[in-house]
């Protein structure tokens, strides 16, 4: 790992004043799972790290709308265990349970968590070839060993899967990203907060260099909302999606009044399905229309060489995850 | 007359009821690491030596801080507390915290197992919770409590997840067995369900490639019913 100069800050101004300076080439470490993961791979070679781990956004707090406000700096433990969070928002629970292991989520924060970046052992070897990690070289995947890559918002330059459970279910729930920077403040919603790799994978969301996320907010559910997670993959536990779903549903009678669906394991960014919802809402709850959302949700797919298998298991996992969800009492 | 040099020759005084003497760095006592110690730094393969009497060997105490003419360019002067002791450190800003522990510090019971946060050896707590001590640098913890396995024992007992790993026989050749005992007695103070199913989500993040599972969660489960 390259030596840096380290620095740290106790409130946002100064957070904001040390990553603002482009010379500083700097990085901030909240949790350090993903950023010192990365370094010691030299993937990562910021030549100043901001330690944030100081900054009051640590709180998890009802919104006035009756939802949600995550500070930034929570940790995905304390966020997966906080009472709210498991009996309202229930699939936000469950998908940060699922992810890493117990040690890494007492370590990883809510902004963290959002800013991981791709498994794809060519991004993470400095051997390979690699469009995102270096624009203009290539990408090693597409011809390579893909089984754990995306296929869905791929295109000819990057083809590397968004690997966070908790951005998924935060998808399903329509989170908004607050944002300071030396701009100013300003709040993106989750939907359009990620970008789709196309020619320039280098650039995976919308935040400028001397940005910082604040915190995360979740709109209120309406009563007797249902969510679940479900996540599939080769071992039981401690390992990334192969392909997982995140729905939100609320149901008049057996009828579903309003839903929201959102996939991971298969996309380059956390992906949200609107060609399920669109096929599901007003609809019975039945396995044929569960179906039909899933072939829906997966027509625009590009399997690859290793990765084929990803479009059933990932319409197998919508429909098992709308059973659940339908079925469950309020 | 040469004795064997495969028998048991040195007074071993790392009893293993009193955990304590791991922790003082020896300086009241005499090990066979420290033994060890001072044979590679004379260059002597241990394996090949005589016996050498520990008086007549005149081993150097084992320097608890870091010389000052071994500053590193980029170091900065900074204090962890480790095992209830404040520790002086002089370090660059890279050092993580496993590798501050095991190289500067004496402390090699935390272990690096793949030093990416995917085993678990290296599991410490800082400030009472369990995290992966290889992805964090070290100078972001001034101000944390961090204990590691060598402070796990109090006052001479062992804790009750040690004594239940000893007694299920939780361990083969206990590499990973630092960072599942630290693991498991964190785990006492989080929710996890009761039932087995449960205890092996909740410990999953600390793998054992000899395969003791069965036996981990006999002890997880035995220390967490008599605590």
């Amino acid at each position: 790992m390259q030596a840096f100069e380290f620095v740290q800050v106790k409130t946002i101004d100064k957070a904001l004043g040390a990553i603002g300076r482009p010379q500083a080439e700097a990085k901030f470490v909240a949790g350090g799972t993903t950023l010192i993961d990365l370094m010691k791979l030299n993937v990562e070679r910021p030549k100043t790290v901001v330690d944030i781990n100081g900054l009051p956004l640590d709180k998890i707090e009802p919104a006035p709308d009756g939802g949600l406000k995550i500070g930034a700096m929570v940790r995905n433990s304390d966020l997966a265990h906080n009472a709210t969070v498991r009996q309202r928002f229930t699939v936000l629970s469950e998908a940060l349970l699922s992810g890493a292991s117990p040690q890494l989520r007492n370590m990883a924060t809510t902004g963290g968590n959002l800013l991981q970046r791709t498994r794809c052992y060519y991004f993470r070897d400095t051997s390979y070839a690699c469009n995102k990690r270096e624009p203009g070289t290539g990408c090693s995947a597409i011809d390579g060993f893909n089984r754990i890559h995306a296929i869905l918002g791929t295109s000819e330059h990057c083809i590397a899967t968004h690997p966070s459970d908790m951005a998924v279910a935060m998808m399903a729930l329509e989170a908004t990203v607050l944002i300071q920077g030396s701009n100013g403040n300003r709040s993106v919603p989750l939907n359009e907060f990620y970008l789709l790799p196309g020619s320039t994978p280098e650039r995976e969301n919308v935040l400028g260099a001397g940005d910082l996320i604040t915190h995360v907010t979740l709109p209120a559910l309406a009563d007797g909302t249902r969510s679940h997670y479900l996540k599939l993959r080769d071992r039981a536990s401690y390992e990334f999606a192969l392909a997982s779903a995140a729905v939100v549903v609320s149901m008049n009678g057996n009828r579903i009044r309003r839903i929201r669906v959102a996939l991971g394991g298969v996309g380059t960014r956390p992906w949200r399905s609107l060609e399920a919802e669109r096929a599901l809402e007003g609809r019975e709850a039945d396995e044929k229309n569960f179906r039909a959302a899933a072939e829906a949700a997966l027509r625009g797919a590009k399997p690859l060489h290793d990765n084929a298998f990803k479009v059933e298991l990932a319409k197998r996992a919508i429909v098992r995850t709308l059973k659940v969800t339908t079925s469950q009492t309020a | 007359m040469k004795k064997d040099q495969n028998s048991e020759t040195i007074p071993d005084s790392t009893n293993s009821k009193k955990p304590a003497d791991s922790e003082q760095g020896k300086a009241d006592g005499f090990s066979r690491r420290a033994f060890l110690a001072q044979l590679s730094a004379a260059g002597i393969a241990a394996a090949t030596v005589p016996l050498i009497q520990p008086a007549i060997a005149g081993a150097p105490a084992m320097a608890a801080e870091p010389v000052a003419d071994q500053q590193v360019p980029g170091a900065v002067t900074f204090v962890l507390n480790i095992n209830g002791k404040d520790r002086n450190v002089s370090l660059e800003p890279r050092v993580t915290l496993l590798d501050v522990l095991r190289e500067d510090l004496q402390l090699p019971g935390t272990k690096k197992g793949c030093d990416h946060g995917q085993c678990g050896a290296c599991t410490v707590h800082v400030n009472g919770r369990r995290v992966n001590s290889c992805l964090s640098f070290a100078i972001m913890h001034q101000g944390d409590i961090i204990i590691t396995i060598e402070g796990l024992a109090q006052k001479g007992e062992l804790h009750p997840v040690q004594a239940a790993f000893l007694e299920h026989d939780g361990f083969q050749c206990g590499y990973c067995t630092s960072g599942q005992i630290m693991s498991a007695a964190a785990l006492l103070k989080e929710p996890c369900g009761a039932d087995d199913a449960s205890v092996r989500e909740c410990m999953s993040g600390n793998i054992c490639r000899c395969g003791a599972y069965d036996n981990i969660i006999a002890a997880v489960q035995e220390a967490r019913h008599s605590s």
